[in-house]
């Protein structure tokens, strides 16, 4: 921890007269088993660092120009030639009044503890098994499993350090640990794939039963899928798939887009943009969130924020710059891709207010329509500014309540914002996926079923 | 939303590891970035001594291990936004390392490191060589050939051009979208350059090198009308030096991203339902990428997870289909000279005339089936291992006229411009998604439609294709597979696929 700190201590050092420099300091190591027919295929293992430097040069009344460098390495004389690049850049930069770094805002950091030292402590021997015995016991499950074509245990130690000439200092460090399945049922000619999956902190909370089970249930339900005729239907999303609209839904959500003009939620805040049972929080300090954080990637604490309040839009998330573009203050929402990224704003647990049906029981109230298992082309049919929405989908009918037979190379249709309109029920089945939001069921009346 | 400023096209759904590291977030790859000014010709030393690199390889050897392999690779990266009409950001990178690979019978060990001593490698060939200790210990001395050099070429180097000399591309690109139309009421243009050398030496006697030159550049515009917003998007994305810009003009690049957004203003929603559709030459090219190319790759074939496996020799196309890939495409954004595991780069014609000829082979899988690679072993950086992947994946060219074979479809969709795709190889059902698009009614291209993704199984579409013009196009890509991404090309001529399903709201 503490040569990471320093590490970025001495980089703000080398800010100059009419100069603020921000250093953003990672360091991982990860390791990753993929077995495959009863044999390790591969292990692979590494500690990678890297740094991210923001050089801000003063611009008198026309405010400050901005540079960018990163690099792979947290050498010395990598990290003083990254300095000097950014410093660089930022001559070319137009110089903009609203372009500053975090200052700290009087909002204390939550204290989470989101490190699990199994996965450091745990002999990579032990690792290499549980991989093998996920992809077993998974070919063992089910005669129709017919392939297993990857088994994976793969966890992570990450360390964060964020230092500025404006006064942040923070420093974060997380584990992972993860397995995940692909299984291939077949019957005949006929193939279908399901993954599983399990994620924890450490290497003790995985639930191998949970990822095995999943797999073979994902695949093999879907064998005899067929194409069915096109139809205005009632869709059950499946609580991965609604963690993926949400992920998607929020990228509207951002201030950045909002005060650029790049969502459909631009202007309408008060609006009241969903039903009435929709109420959607970011909230980042719930421990249980898998991307949970006590500071964003600028070094404010991370805080909850309201989005959509039963069904009224309530908030967007900002970091410092989007922030000051719409004159109001960061809600601690920067987020980075890494020391090659630089901030902008975004979620990090999202969740909905949960409802009172699990699963089942909303299956049983719909009574006819579209349970979907699986999505694709998420990237190329959901567009987050015209909010035109349209994806491949697998899954199975749902006839009296009850899932019945299996529905392959269809599509769903909408737009998102007559699928917000739509919500007829939202699930009290919480389960916290990886990614930036929670998964729960979800049901949304009148969408467009495309077929044969 | 800051993502790889080139179309999508991302594979088979990401596995849970890359999608770990990528929310983890804190340490993922770069996916915009950078440039330090520190340019070696050609000609230079190599990234690791040949001495250095041979003991390297005799010491991954030493715990038993079949085969070992160190690719080294440093990467320089530089890139600018313009958005909101200012110069947001202008950001320089640069990684180095290497990563070093173990084979013993079906397995293989990685380990990678930033540190390229010899003391940094030898650490890193210990951790490699781990998964090889039930091999008996033994005394290995690899000994290279001579180094087969990067080719030599005359592009202009990112280093050597002025940094205000990209940002002018910028504000042109800017002024040239924002005066296409009132409506057009947001513009971010991306400009990126790479330069990427790398080394890769291995004890079956490979020792190569090559050095790849990427540019590319990309205008997003959002038009603003009475029914809500639309968007337009339009890149050139090339394997070459700063020179592209004397052939390709950015404001054409921002005319067409800005007409695209401004078009689709009137669009109506897309059909529901299966309809004839025509890809315009160029429009993508993704159909084949999706329907049948990464199907074909032999490490889906190795573990019985493809629709395609048992099929060479099989008429699994129309027989109109003939489908190539080549990573030797001068310039194409999927070319190099020598793949990540040091081999060159081919030509493969993969189905002719309809009929599965081959499949694309990386260094692991051929070895498995006994035959050679076909030069598509390839990673995303050195912290990554090679898979089999595409490179410039194209069906070659018919003899029709394209305006004649829309005239001959009475009712169906034009589609002018794509989005991206994914498949599921086991299944074969893909999707792929327009970003310009059209009604046909009567034999004529008519009104504009909202984005949807169409869906489809791929050797279905592929016998449904039932006519191929003559004007054929490329254009590129970013291909995701198992968390690793790479630039790809796709190209076609205007094709009529007979029927696939639409996935839009109009009844």
């Amino acid at each position: 921890m503490s040569d990471l700190v320093a590490l970025a201590e001495r980089i703000v050092a080398k800010a100059k007269v009419g100069e603020e420099i921000e250093a953003y300091v990672a360091r991982g190591h990860d390791i990753e088993v993929r077995a495959y027919d009863g044999e390790v295929e591969s292990l692979s293992s590494a500690t990678t660092g890297g740094i991210g430097v923001r050089v801000l040069v003063a611009n008198g009344s026309e405010g400050a120009k901005l540079g960018f460098a990163w690099a792979g390495s947290l050498d010395d004389e990598v990290v003083e030639s990254a300095v000097d690049e950014a410093r660089d850049n930022a001559t070319f930069a137009t110089p903009d009044p609203d372009v500053a770094f975090a200052t700290p805002d009087g909002v204390s950091a939550a204290e989470l503890d989101l490190w699990d030292q199994s996965v450091a402590d745990t002999a990579t021997d032990e690792k290499v098994a549980l991989a093998l015995e996920l992809e077993r016991r998974v070919r063992a499950a089910d005669p129709r499993i017919r392939q297993v074509s990857s088994a994976d245990y793969g966890d992570e130690r990450v360390e964060v350090a964020l230092a500025s000439t404006t006064g942040i200092r923070a420093f974060t460090q997380r584990t992972a640990a993860f397995l995940s399945v692909s299984a291939i049922a077949g019957e005949g000619s006929d193939s279908h794939t399901g993954t599983g999956f399990s994620v924890a902190r450490g290497f003790s909370g995985l639930d191998l039963d949970r990822a095995g089970e999943d797999a073979v249930e994902r695949s093999t339900r879907m064998l005899g899928a067929t194409k069915v005729p096109s139809d205005r239907v009632t869709v059950v999303f499946d609580r991965r798939v609604v963690s993926t609209l949400l992920s998607v839904i929020s990228s509207a959500l951002s201030g950045e887009a909002v005060v650029k003009g790049r969502s459909f939620f631009a202007g309408r805040m008060g609006e009241k943009v969903a039903t009435g049972s929709f109420t959607l929080v970011d909230d980042p300090t719930d421990p249980r969130a898998f991307a949970a954080s006590a500071h964003d990637s600028e070094g404010l604490a991370c805080r909850r924020t309201v989005l959509i309040d039963s069904g009224s839009l309530a908030g967007f998330l900002y970091d410092t710059v989007s922030a000051r573009r719409a004159g109001t203050a960061s809600t601690g929402s920067a987020v980075r891709g890494g020391y090659s990224g630089t901030p902008g704003a975004g979620c990090r647990a999202l969740v909905l207010q949960p409802g009172h049906h699990d699963q089942q029981a909303i299956l049983a109230v719909v009574g006819e329509g579209l349970y979907v298992q699986s999505v694709t082309g998420v990237h190329s049919g959901v567009n987050p500014v015209s909010g035109d929405f349209s994806v491949g989908v697998e899954g199975l009918m749902v006839r009296d309540g009850e899932l019945a037979e299996p529905v392959r190379e269809v599509t769903v249709a909408s737009t998102l914002q007559r699928m917000l309109q739509s919500v007829l029920h939202v699930g009290v089945d919480i389960e916290w996926l990886p990614g930036i939001a929670a998964g729960q069921t979800l049901a949304i009346g009148d969408m467009q079923l495309s077929g044969s | 939303m800051a993502g790889w400023p080139v179309a999508r096209l991302p594979a088979v759904a990401r596995p849970l590891g890359a999608w770990l590291k990528e929310t983890l977030g804190d340490l993922s790859r770069p996916g915009r970035s950078d440039a330090v000014d520190t340019m070696t010709p050609v000609s230079a030393p190599p990234l690791i001594d040949s001495d250095v690199l041979e003991r390297v390889l005799s010491a991954s050897l030493a715990k038993g291990g079949e085969m070992a392999e160190v690719f080294a690779e440093d990467r320089q990266i530089s890139s600018a936004i313009l958005d909101d009409r200012r110069i947001e950001e202008l950001s320089s990178g640069r990684e180095r390392g290497a990563g070093i690979r173990v084979v013993i019978g079906e397995t293989t060990g990685f380990a990678h490191t930033a540190d390229l001593s010899e003391s940094g490698l030898l650490a890193a060939a210990d951790a490699a060589a781990a998964v090889a200790r039930r091999g008996g210990a033994r005394t290995e001395t690899v000994a290279l050939p001579a180094r087969r050099l990067a080719p030599e070429h005359d592009f202009v180097l990112p280093s050597e051009v002025e940094k205000s000399a990209k940002l002018e591309l910028l504000s042109r690109a800017d002024d040239a979208a924002r005066s296409a139309g009132a409506a057009i009421t947001q513009v971010q243009v991306g400009y990126g350059d790479s330069r990427r050398r790398v080394l890769i030496a291995s004890s079956e006697g490979m020792h190569s090198e090559d050095d790849q030159i990427r540019t590319r550049f990309n205008v997003s515009c959002v038009a603003t009308g009475d029914a809500g917003m639309q968007t337009g998007f339009e890149s050139i994305a090339r394997t070459e030096g700063f020179e592209v810009f004397g052939r390709f003009a950015v404001e054409e690049i921002a005319r067409i991203a800005a007409t695209r957004a401004l078009g689709k203003l009137d669009a109506r929603p897309a059909p529901s339902g299966e309809l004839p559709v025509v890809l315009a030459g160029g429009s993508g090219g993704i159909l084949f990428h999706e329907a049948c190319g990464h199907g074909l790759e032999a490490d889906h074939i190795v573990k019985d997870a493809s629709v395609y496996v048992g099929q060479v020799g099989e008429q699994v196309a129309s027989a109109l289909v003939t489908l190539v890939d080549d990573g030797t495409v001068a310039g194409e954004w999927g070319n190099y000279a020598v793949d990540d595991e040091g081999k060159a780069a081919a030509r493969n014609v993969l189905i002719e005339n309809g009929v599965l000829t081959d499949y694309l082979w990386d260094w692991l899988r051929a070895r498995k089936e006994g035959r050679p690679s076909s030069g598509n072993g390839r990673r995303q950086s050195y912290q990554h291992l090679p898979m089999v992947r595409m490179t410039n994946t194209f069906l070659l060219a018919g003899k029709e006229n394209p305006d004649e074979l829309v005239a001959q479809t009475p009712k169906g969709v034009y589609v002018a411009k794509l989005g991206g795709g994914q498949v599921n190889t086991a299944t074969g059902d893909f999707v792929f998604g327009t970003s310009e698009a059209y009604l046909i009614e009567d034999g004529k291209i008519t009104s504009p439609l909202r984005d949807a993704n169409l869906i489809g199984n791929g050797p279905e579409v592929l016998r449904k294709i039932d006519a191929v013009a003559d004007d054929f196009a490329m254009m590129p890509g970013t291909c995701g597979k198992d968390g690793q991404s790479v630039p790809v090309g796709c190209g076609q001529a205007t094709l009529r696929i007979g029927g696939i399903t639409i996935g839009g709201t109009a009844a």
